[in-house]
């Protein structure tokens, strides 16, 4: 069985039929995903999920506990390659190759779809080794285009001013926000061009949260974005796109204006106002 | 909505500020309707109440409007809740204004009851009668969530403008023929005019309750009658 989902017109009239279509126009496509299946073993977790994820916009996947959403953004970036058992079929096209084909350059694959989750997830090194140390399994830097590049990333993460005056001190010493913005400027910093984000902001406190909300609608300009989140104010506040995933199915995907004002179907609406999940 | 949400006491405060607005619509209807009673009976004792009730409307207005920002601020709610707490919202302002037509209408009947009567009020009677019949059918789908019903009070106001057109000619015609008549019925063109500004409010409150349901918009031209606005005066033996 496949759904299909109910792509919705972007330009819908709002509120006294005021026209929102500026703020509602999705980009050109960066990923297109077609028929994906996922399985983890003899468990089907991804059901022939068609969808489109627009360039240097923010996409925002929401949906209950175990509707895919995250297991989604693991095909993206081959993480489930990592366990004996998982398989992925079907097609997602990223600059004309299949990433899901066996052949694929994983390394090459992972420095193109940086990942950023959860918790944040630090080195045990110097905030410059964060950041230096992914840089150099990508690309050979002399000393003085490294720290160029380590002070641009920590710059674009807005964490720049924080740590430039300790970059060799422990990242074990930052608080739980600031360790995510370096975890993100070191995900930056091998210059990907999609990002990924788990719940990048569950285990932080309100303040870090707008930061970390703020950079991503900073980054969506160079980058294309996708973001898992529980938080469908955080979904409302940052995605242009927001896709709705149940049970491994896309239900709905609408621009965000759209989505949390009046999505079309039943089930949507039913997660979005709080009546399941 | 078919299922019930999560915290059941956001339901409850959904529900409570339904039964507001119905509270509001409920007396937005009274008013009109007893202004009209106290024109066509000349009851100054009915009239001056009218007047003195507006107060109550004013107050429920605010009551609306509070309960809307409080639930904005600590429910962030989402889809249709959103959309239902901005029609509230929305039709309490249209209720305030109903509400404020109404006491004028009354205000001048207290006028009108002074001065000798000109024409017959048979059409004021119709008139009011159908914004009230409106008035009713749009709270009962705000009520009831239903937008087909709301579409249908939103069509009805197309008799009301039709009986409007006819009292403007017929009070022109009188004024024409003895320029004593002026002063009663400019009075008596005024009330006209808010009982049909009143069947336009409802129509308002209809299209957010359909925007409410539905979350889109009656697109389509509203059918409308109103032609007073094109009405050319002649002076007599022209």
């Amino acid at each position: 069985m496949s759904i299909t989902a109910e792509t919705t017109e972007t330009g819908t009239k709002g509120f006294g039929g005021v026209q929102a279509r500026s703020e509602e126009a999705i980009n050109a496509s960066r990923i297109s995903i077609r028929n994906l299946e996922f399985f983890y073993g003899e468990n089907r977790a991804l059901k022939g999920i068609d969808f489109e994820i627009p360039d240097r916009q923010v996409t925002g996947m929401i949906g209950p506990s175990g509707c895919g959403k995250s297991t989604l953004l693991r095909v993206l970036n081959r993480m489930y390659s990592l366990y004996p058992g998982q398989r992925a079929t079907g097609e997602v096209m990223m600059d004309g190759e299949n990433i899901i084909a066996p052949d694929t350059d994983l390394n090459a694959l992972r420095a193109k779809v940086g990942m950023v989750f959860q918790k944040p997830t630090p080195f045990p090194m110097t905030i410059h080794e964060n950041i230096a140390f992914g840089i150099r399994l990508h690309e050979k830097l002399s000393k003085s285009q490294m720290d160029e590049r380590i002070e641009w990333a920590l710059t674009r993460a807005a964490i720049w001013d924080e740590v430039k005056d300790r970059l060799d001190a422990s990242a074990l010493g930052l608080s739980g926000g600031q360790q995510q913005r370096l975890c993100i400027a070191r995900t930056i910093a091998v210059r990907p061009e999609v990002i990924l984000f788990d719940e990048p902001t569950s285990a932080l406190d309100p303040i870090s949260t707008l930061k970390i909300e703020e950079l991503i609608d900073e980054l969506k300009r160079d980058f294309t974005l996708v973001i898992v989140t529980h938080n469908m104010q955080q979904a409302a506040r940052c995605a242009d796109q927001v896709a709705f995933f149940y049970l491994g199915e896309l239900i709905e995907v609408a621009p965000a204006v759209q989505m949390f004002t009046a999505p079309k179907h039943p089930k949507t609406q039913e997660y979005i106002t709080g009546r399941f999940g | 909505m078919p299922n019930e949400h999560i915290v059941r006491s956001y339901d409850e405060e959904l529900r409570r500020l339904r039964d507001m607005v119905a509270r509001m619509g409920g007396l937005a209807e009274r008013q009109v309707a007893e202004s009209t009673r106290a024109l066509v009976r000349r009851d100054t004792d009915l009239a001056t109440e009218v007047v003195g009730r507006d107060a109550q409307i004013d107050a429920l207005e605010r009551e609306v409007e509070a309960y809307c920002v409080r639930l904005l601020a600590l429910r962030q709610p989402m889809a249709a809740d959103l959309r239902v707490i901005i029609a509230a919202m929305k039709a309490s302002n249209d209720l305030e204004r109903i509400g404020d037509y109404a006491s004028n209408a009354a205000k001048r009947a207290v006028v009108l009851a002074s001065l000798p009567a000109i024409g017959s009020l048979a059409g004021f009677e119709r008139m009011a009668q159908l914004v009230q019949e409106n008035l009713k059918a749009a709270m009962d789908a705000f009520v009831n969530n239903d937008a087909e019903a709301a579409r249908r009070v939103w069509e009805a106001d197309e008799p009301v403008d039709a009986i409007y057109n006819g009292i403007f000619r017929e009070l022109l015609t009188f004024m024409m023929e003895d320029p004593r008549n002026i002063s009663a019925a400019t009075h008596m063109l005024f009330i006209a005019k808010n009982l049909e500004r009143i069947g336009d409010h409802t129509t308002n409150i209809a299209e957010r309750i359909y925007y409410a349901v539905r979350g889109d918009n009656i697109t389509e031209e509203r059918p409308k009658a109103d032609q007073s606005a094109f009405a050319v005066v002649r002076p007599a033996g022209d």
